[in-house]
C-alpha cells in the first residue's frame, strides 16, 4: 500500500457533498460560503476541505494530521503554498475536523496520524489542492479581466495580467469557488520549487502562539460549566472495582458527583483541584483476579528461559548453526529492553459535551477515526451525530494514537455517566499517564555470530516481545505468518549482507497494555542490530565505518547517510584522546536512513555525549529546518531514554510515576547536534521518529571504545533518578 | 474554602478556593489564564513556572495561601525587555515543537537574562535544567537565549 495506490480523487479531496464544490472554501468574515448550503449531515461531518481563502488574502491550511511538534501544520501548508504559488506570509493552517473519507490518511484509509506520514502520504495530495485552487483563481481573474487564462501568471500572493492588471487572491476567491474544480491540475516540476526544499523561506506557523501563551490544548479548554473528571483506576493492570466509599470525596467543596465507570471512579469537580483531592479520598477496594501479578523481574525470568530456545522463524538464509559448527569466533550477547513510558508533556486528557442526541468533542486525537467511531458506539448515536475536533497536543510520541481507542471510550463512558448537558473535561495526571500503561514493550534480543577470517559469516537474533497489535484493528496489516511485523522490524531486514542469517521470534502474552513509541520496534532493533553488528566488526579487527560499508552493497541510502555522516563528523576511526570516544550506528525507519555520530566520555554516573553528528535522507526534503528540529529533538529523546528511562512492574504494578522517577533528559545533558540532510529526488518520508533509533547504539558503541562493555540491560544508567 | 485575593499580572483576581490549592490551579482554572502549564505537579519539569515578586517558582507546588500580597506574573504578563527579547528569538529560531512546556521554558530564560545579561553555555544549564522539553528542543533553546542575549546588548 503506497500513497501512488490512491489515485488523486476529486470527490475524497476536493469535493464533499452532492454537488457542492467546497475544494476551495471560501469564508468571508469568517463565516462560509457555498453555491449550495450544505446538508445538516453535511454541517457535521464535512464542514469544508483543505484550503480556506479569506477576503483578507489569508490561506488557512486545514490540517488532516495532528500537530503536536513533528510539524504538519507547516508542511501540509508548504505543499499547498508551493503549487498555490502563495506568499508565506499569507499562509495559516488549523486542524481538520473528523472525516474518514476526506481526510483519510492515504496510507492508512482512516484518518490518523503515525508512522511518520504526514508529508509522505500528502505530498501529492496536498500540492493537488494548491495546484487546483491556483488554477480556479487564475480563471476566476481570466474571467474578470477577459483575458485568457494562459495570460494569467501568478507569483508571491499576486495574479497578475501582462497588461498591468493584478490582484490578490482574497479579491478572487468568492469567484474561484464557482469555477470549476480541475480533476488533475498539473503539478510543477520540482527544479522550480521555491519553498519546497528551501532553505529560510518557511517559518514554522506555530511558533508565535507557543511563545506567549496563547496555544490552546485539550487541558486548556474552559468552557463554561465544564466539570473536570479524574478516574481512580486500579493500581494493577486488569483489576476492576469491587467496591467504594465516596462520602470522603463526595464532602470535598467544588465536587458535584462521584460515579463508577467501566475502569474505575470518577470523580467530577469545579476544577482540577478538588478533584483531585477528591479523588485522594476515595476508598476502593479492588478485584484482582483477573490482573496482571507479574513484575518486571518475573518477565525477565521467563523471556530469558524463552530466549534460549529458538522462536517463530521470521527469516532464515544460509545455515546459522551450520556455521557457527564450522568455527571462528563466537560472539553472544542479550539486550534487555525495559517497558518505556510515552510521558508527553501534556498528560492525556479529553473534553466533550453530549446533549443525548448530539455530541461534540475537542481533545488531541491522533486517530480520528476510531476514537469518532468509539464515542458514537459508548453513546449510542450515529457517528455523524458526534462531532470530533483535533486540537494541538503537548507531545504524544505514539500515546495519543490509540488502536484501543482507550482515552475516546473512557471520555464517552465519563460523560455519559454524568448525564447529558454537562461539558466535560477528563484529565490524567502525571501519574496516571506514566502508571497508566500502554508501554514500548519490554524485551529481549539474544544475539549469536561468528567472525571468521576478519568476515561476519554467521548471525542470529533471538526476540522476545509483546505484540503492539494484537488484537487490534491493525492486526490484518501488520501481522505476518501470525507474528507481528513491529516486534522484528529492523531485526530480520538488516541492511548487512551476512551469509548465513536467521531473525525468530517469541511472541508472548502479558496483561500489560503495550503501545507504539517513537519508532516502533526500531527502539530495541535498532540498538540490537547496531550494538551487534559494532561488537562483530571490533571482533574482525575492522572500523565502525568502513566495516559496514563493505557489507552495505545492498543498501545504498543506507551507505549514503553513513558516508554523510563519517563526513560530517570528519571520521578518523573511533579517536579516542582526552577521555573521549566516537562511536556510530545507522538505521533506517519508515523509509527514512538516519546514520549518528557520538561523541562521548565517562562521567561518575554515565557517559556523558558532548556531540552528535547526524546525516538524514528522507527523500525530497520538504522544510530542511523542521526536519534538523526532528533529529535534533529525537536524539534527545533517544538519548534520555536509553540513558535513564525505565518504567519496572512490581506484581502488576507500574512503580515509577513522575520525572522524579522517570528521568527525562535535561537541557544540561543536551550534546551539540550538527545535522545533515542527503539532497535526494526519491519520494519524501517521514522525520518524526527516524532519528530516535540509532543514538542508543552510537553511545553503547561509543562506550565500547572506552574499553566498557557494549550495555546488555537497558537503561545505561541502572536506577538513574532526579 | 477561603478567598484570596491574588494580585496577577498587575490586575487583582479574587478566588474561592481550599488555602492548599496550589497556585497553578487557582491561575488555571479559577482565573482562567492558561498559558502555564501543568506538566508533573511536584516542580520536577518546570512548565508551570511564574514569577512571584520577581522570582521564578514552581506554581504547582505553591499554596494559594502561602502568596498573600505578593505579585504574580504568568506568561500573558510577561512584559519585561528581556521576556520580549526571549520570545522573538523563540520565534525566530522556531524554538517550539510540541509547544507545552515554552511557557515554563520563557520565563525561566526571561528570568535567567535579567539576572544575567550574558550567560554562558554552563550558566544556561544551571538556570534551565528545571524545565523539561519532552521533545528535546534543548539544542534551539540554548541558541535562542544565546540569540535574545545578543539582542539585548544593542
Amino acid at each position: 500500500m503506497t500513497v501512488h495506490d490512491t489515485a488523486f480523487s476529486r470527490r475524497s479531496i476536493l469535493k464533499v457533498g452532492a454537488g457542492l464544490a467546497i475544494g476551495v472554501y471560501i469564508a468571508r468574515g469568517g463565516k462560509a460560503l457555498a453555491q449550495t448550503p450544505p446538508a445538516a449531515a453535511d454541517v457535521n461531518i464535512a464542514p469544508n476541505t483543505f484550503l480556506i481563502i479569506k477576503p483578507d488574502d489569508t490561506v488557512t491550511v486545514l490540517c488532516k494530521h495532528i500537530e503536536f511538534g513533528q510539524g504538519p501544520f507547516t508542511g501540509m501548508a508548504t505543499l499547498v503554498a508551493e503549487e498555490l504559488d502563495a506568499d508565506w506570509s499569507q499562509m495559516r493552517a488549523d486542524h481538520a475536523p473528523s472525516n474518514p473519507v476526506l481526510y483519510k490518511n492515504l496510507l492508512f484509509g482512516v484518518q490518523g496520524t503515525g508512522g511518520s506520514s504526514a508529508i509522505a502520504n500528502s505530498y501529492e495530495q496536498m500540492r493537488k489542492v494548491g495546484a487546483a485552487a491556483r488554477a480556479m483563481l487564475v480563471s476566476a481573474a481570466a474571467d474578470e479581466w477577459k483575458v485568457p487564462a494562459s495570460e494569467i501568471t501568478v507569483e508571491n500572493g499576486v495574479i497578475k495580467h501582462r497588461s498591468g492588471k493584478e490582484g490578490r487572491f482574497g479579491a478572487f476567491a468568492e469567484k474561484a469557488m464557482r469555477q470549476p474544480v480541475p480533476a488533475d491540475p498539473k503539478l510543477k516540476d520540482p527544479s522550480t520549487f521555491k519553498l519546497i526544499g528551501k532553505e529560510g523561506v518557511v517559518k514554522r506557523l506555530d511558533s508565535a502562539i507557543k511563545s506567549n501563551g496563547s496555544a490552546q490544548y485539550t487541558l486548556d479548554i474552559n468552557d463554561p460549566d465544564t466539570l473536570t473528571a479524574l478516574i481512580a483506576r486500579s493500581p494493577r493492570f486488569g483489576g476492576t472495582v469491587a467496591s467504594f466509599d465516596a462520602a470522603a470525596a463526595l464532602a470535598v467543596p467544588g465536587v458535584v458527583d462521584v460515579k463508577q465507570v467501566p475502569n474505575g471512579v470518577a470523580v467530577y469537580a469545579k476544577g482540577f483541584w478538588p478533584a483531585k483531592t477528591a479523588r485522594d479520598l476515595l476508598k476502593i477496594t479492588w478485584n484482582d483476579s483477573k490482573a496482571e501479578s507479574r513484575g518486571t523481574p518475573q518477565l525477565l525470568t521467563e523471556f530469558r528461559t524463552l530466549s534460549k530456545a529458538p522462536g517463530k522463524t521470521v527469516k532464515q538464509e544460509g545455515d546459522v548453526d551450520a556455521a557457527i559448527a564450522k568455527g571462528g569466533r563466537l560472539v553472544e550477547a542479550e539486550y534487555v529492553f525495559p517497558y518505556l513510558a510515552h510521558a508527553p508533556m501534556e498528560p492525556l486528557n479529553a473534553f466533550m459535551k453530549w446533549e443525548g442526541d448530539t455530541a461534540s468533542a475537542r481533545f488531541g486525537s491522533q486517530f480520528p477515526t476510531p476514537d469518532h467511531a468509539a464515542i458514537a458506539k459508548v453513546l449510542g448515536i450515529g457517528i455523524d451525530k458526534v462531532h470530533l475536533q483535533t486540537i494541538l497536543a503537548g507531545g504524544s510520541f505514539g500515546r495519543r494514537a490509540q488502536q484501543s481507542t482507550h482515552v475516546a471510550l473512557e471520555l464517552a463512558e465519563v460523560v455519559k455517566a454524568a448525564g447529558p448537558g454537562k461539558p466535560v473535561k477528563l484529565v490524567w495526571t502525571r501519574e496516571d499517564d506514566m502508571r497508566g500503561g500502554y508501554y514500548r514493550p519490554f524485551g529481549i534480543h539474544r544475539m549469536r555470530g561468528v567472525v571468521r577470517d576478519g568476515k561476519i559469516e554467521a548471525w542470529s537474533d533471538t526476540i522476545v516481545g509483546q505484540s503492539i497489535m494484537k488484537g487490534s484493528a491493525f492486526e490484518a496489516i501488520t501481522f505476518k505468518d501470525g507474528l507481528d511485523s513491529t516486534a522484528y522490524e529492523g531485526s530480520h531486514d538488516i541492511p548487512y549482507e551476512v551469509p548465513n542469517f536467521k531473525c525468530d521470534l517469541h511472541q508472548v502474552d502479558v496483561g500489560i497494555p503495550v503501545l507504539w513509541w517513537r519508532s516502533v520496534g526500531h527502539t530495541h532493533t535498532g540498538y540490537a542490530v547496531e550494538a551487534f553488528v559494532d561488537e562483530l566488526l571490533q571482533a574482525a579487527g575492522q572500523d565502525p565505518v568502513e566495516g559496514r560499508l563493505a557489507m552495505m552493497g545492498k543498501s545504498p541510502r543506507h551507505a549514503g547517510v553513513l558516508n554523510a555522516v563519517a563526513a560530517l563528523a570528519d571520521w578518523k576511526g573511533a579517536k579516542i584522546q582526552s577521555g573521549r570516544a566516537r562511536g556510530v550506528a545507522v538505521v533506517e525507519s519508515f523509509g527514512t536512513y538516519v546514520a549518528q555520530v557520538v561523541e562521548l566520555s565517562m562521567g561518575e554516573e554515565g557517559p556523558i555525549v558532548h556531540q552528535v553528528w547526524c546525516a538524514v535522507d528522507c527523500g525530497v526534503a520538504v522544510n530542511p529546518d523542521i526536519i534538523r528540529a526532528q533529529m535534533e529533538g529525537g536524539i534527545g529523546f533517544g538519548l534520555g531514554h536509553i540513558l535513564y528511562a525505565e518504567q519496572t512492574v512490581d506484581e502488576g504494578r507500574p512503580v515509577a510515576g513522575n520525572f522524579d522517577a522517570y528521568r527525562s533528559l535535561r537541557i544540561n545533558e543536551m550534546p551539540k547536534i550538527d545535522v545533515t540532510i542527503v539532497a535526494s529526488t526519491e519520494k519524501p518520508t517521514g522525520v518524526g521518529e527516524p532519528g530516535v533509533p540509532p543514538i542508543g547504539p552510537a553511545v553503547a558503541n561509543a562506550m565500547a571504545k572506552l574499553g566498557l562493555a557494549r550495555p546488555r540491560q537497558l537503561p545505561i544508567v541502572q536506577g538513574a533518578s532526579t | 474554602m477561603a478567598a484570596f485575593t491574588l494580585k496577577i499580572n498587575s490586575q487583582n483576581h479574587q478566588v474561592d478556593v481550599d488555602p492548599n490549592t496550589p497556585l497553578l490551579w487557582a491561575i488555571r482554572d479559577n482565573v482562567g489564564l492558561t498559558g502555564t502549564k501543568y506538566g508533573c505537579g511536584v516542580a520536577q519539569c518546570g512548565a508551570c513556572t511564574v514569577y512571584v515578586d520577581g522570582q521564578t517558582v514552581r506554581s504547582c507546588s505553591l499554596p494559594v495561601s502561602a502568596i498573600g500580597r505578593k505579585e504574580i506574573t504568568t506568561i500573558e504578563g510577561l512584559n519585561s525587555k528581556e521576556g520580549a527579547a526571549v520570545q522573538k528569538a523563540w520565534v525566530a529560531l522556531d524554538v517550539p515543537q510540541c509547544g507545552y512546556c515554552q511557557s515554563g521554558q520563557i520565563m525561566s530564560a526571561a528570568a535567567l537574562l535579567g539576572l544575567n545579561p550574558k550567560p554562558t553555555d554552563r550558566d544556561i544549564d544551571l538556570a534551565m535544567n528545571g524545565n523539561i522539553c519532552r521533545c528535546a528542543a534543548y539544542v534551539r533553546i540554548r541558541a535562542a537565549i544565546h540569540g535574545a542575549a545578543k539582542s539585548l546588548e544593542g
